[in-house]
């Protein structure tokens, strides 16, 4: 009861702070209220018991990603909205386009889901005091080339940057 | 109820207290200590010796004007010297002070929390506190403290890489992230980590001098070029709001130095027997000591060394500190594995 409670509380916030991340007018107070979404996503990770989850959330979007975004907004002149977005007739196209998009994908989850119900998730795997074991275990076993993957990509978006940047290479 | 409750709140009272009163008579000794290093006297007229200083400086920081410019955003404004202070705070939650000590008969644990992955805790919660930086140069709307806010920021998350990746060598050589459970494998093995990663001890401290903004890497403050950096247009309690965490930022990374590294609560020589009788000082003043041992050597380096150059500072951080970091790293891992065979 008392989780389920939480459970909500957290996720109506998750949902109040994305929506409030697209409506603010303001670039900064948009980047300010995805902090406090991705803060919210590390509590839902906690209820679930997964400690390290919940910091590396906060370690690696709250306080990685996002102070990159914060910089790029801050170094980019952004008071003037880029001029496609003026155009009334073609916006209106994209957000009907987007939203079709959106329900289309709704409605083929839902009939898959009534063709085909769900074969229940594998069971969890025992709740360990020590998180960390579990995680890093799982990483360099059962994922071990989805891990190794991850970490290639990372280094071609890297060398793309930095080839980017300097083009006397 | 009083083991869930009552014990946690009185404990979070008295380190929240030990805190902010350590914090008040730092900026006394750092004005002290700076005074002697120049042979000057330093505060001499409240109380004896200045001993009052702290509290007559604080009135007058209550008393003083509080000012926000006109064209600031507000609400930003008034919230980034909060999102600055909480962080440096909260941290305390997981920092073990002592070992378990019995008060009338009830065994008690002296940290707040032993989170299982407690180092990482203080990791994140410190990435967060570098918001409040930034936004405080940003909503002030004025050129010096963006200035000061970019740099702030830009050399946080810099030393923040190099200062992480140190922690990796300590958890390699600990077993754990728990910060008790790191201070107990210094008192297994018998030796502090100092010892044992002595090259991760000084890309710490080297790290931990540029996120706390201390000389000699204050550039994002350098008076001479920012005016003050991204706290120009703050004043009064607010100004102070910046101070408190600036030097409850410096305890932190002291008290993290010294568990990491010196033992924590451990006595010196924690396995030489015949020094059994230094056992009767309680555990949490060998921890006080040794965080002021490291907090002195802060006020040390800031009367010694110049500033450093920008292009100084980030050569040294992405070019010197970050590859030696991953490189002990891998030299630490090669020998726990050979080690283990």
């Amino acid at each position: 009861m008392g989780q389920a409670i939480a459970f909500y509380t957290i996720a109506a916030c998750i949902l109040g702070f994305g929506v409030l991340v697209i409506t603010a007018k303001n670039t900064v107070h948009s980047i300010m209220f995805l902090v406090v979404n991705f803060l919210f996503v590390a509590g839902l990770y906690v209820l679930l018991g997964a400690q390290f989850l919940a910091v590396i959330q906060v370690v690696v979007y709250a306080g990685g990603i996002v102070v990159l975004y914060l910089f790029v907004v801050m170094l980019v002149n952004l008071k003037r909205p880029p001029e496609a977005h003026q155009d009334r007739r073609r916006r209106g196209r994209l957000g009907v386009t987007c939203s079709l998009v959106v329900l289309a994908e709704l409605v083929a989850i839902a009939a898959y889901k009534y063709v085909s119900p769900a074969a229940g998730l594998p069971p969890a795997l025992p709740m360990g005091p020590d998180n960390v074991a579990q995680v890093g275990m799982l990483l360099y076993t059962d994922y071990l080339i989805p891990f190794e993957l991850a970490s290639m990509l990372l280094l071609v978006a890297m060398v793309g940057a930095i080839v980017l940047a300097r083009r006397d290479l | 109820m009083i083991d869930l409750l009552v014990i946690p709140l009185i404990k979070i009272v008295i380190v929240l207290t030990g805190v902010l009163i350590t914090v008040m008579y730092m900026v006394l000794l750092e004005r002290k200590v700076q005074a002697w290093v120049q042979v000057r006297l330093g505060p001499m007229r409240v109380g004896p010796h200045g001993v009052l200083q702290p509290i007559a400086d604080v009135l007058k920081l209550f008393v003083k004007e509080d000012i926000t410019p006109v064209r600031a955003d507000k609400v930003v404004f008034t919230l980034a010297p909060i999102i600055v202070l909480v962080p440096a705070i909260i941290a305390f939650a997981v920092i073990p002070f002592g070992d378990q000590v019995s008060i009338f008969g009830k065994p008690v644990p002296l940290h707040i929390a032993d989170l299982n992955v407690g180092l990482l805790y203080i990791v994140a919660v410190a990435s967060i506190g570098v918001y409040g930086i930034i936004l405080g140069g940003w909503s002030s709307n004025s050129k010096y403290p963006l200035l000061g806010g970019l740099r702030a920021s830009a050399q946080l998350i810099s030393y923040e890489v190099a200062v992480t990746l140190t922690f990796v060598s300590v958890i390699l050589a600990s077993g754990s992230l728990s910060m008790v459970d790191i201070v107990t494998a210094q008192k297994a093995n018998g030796v502090w980590f100092a010892f044992v990663q002595p090259l991760a001890l000084f890309i710490y401290f080297v790290g931990a001098l540029a996120e706390t903004n201390r000389s000699p890497f204050d550039l994002p403050e350098a008076e001479q070029e920012l005016v003050a950096g991204f706290h120009t247009e703050y004043s009064g309690m607010r100004f102070a709001l910046f101070f408190l965490a600036e030097y409850a930022n410096m305890i932190v990374v002291s008290a993290v130095a010294t568990t990491l590294f010196f033992g924590g609560w451990l006595r010196p020589f924690p396995s030489v027997a015949f020094l059994h009788f230094l056992d009767v000082v309680p555990t949490w003043i060998w921890f006080v000591v040794k965080t002021f041992l490291v907090l002195y050597l802060f006020l040390w380096i800031r009367a010694t060394l110049p500033r450093y150059r920008y292009d100084q500072l980030m050569r040294l951080g992405w070019k010197v500190l970050i590859p030696l970091a991953i490189a002990n790293i891998i030299v630490t891992a090669a020998v726990k594995v050979a080690l283990s065979d």
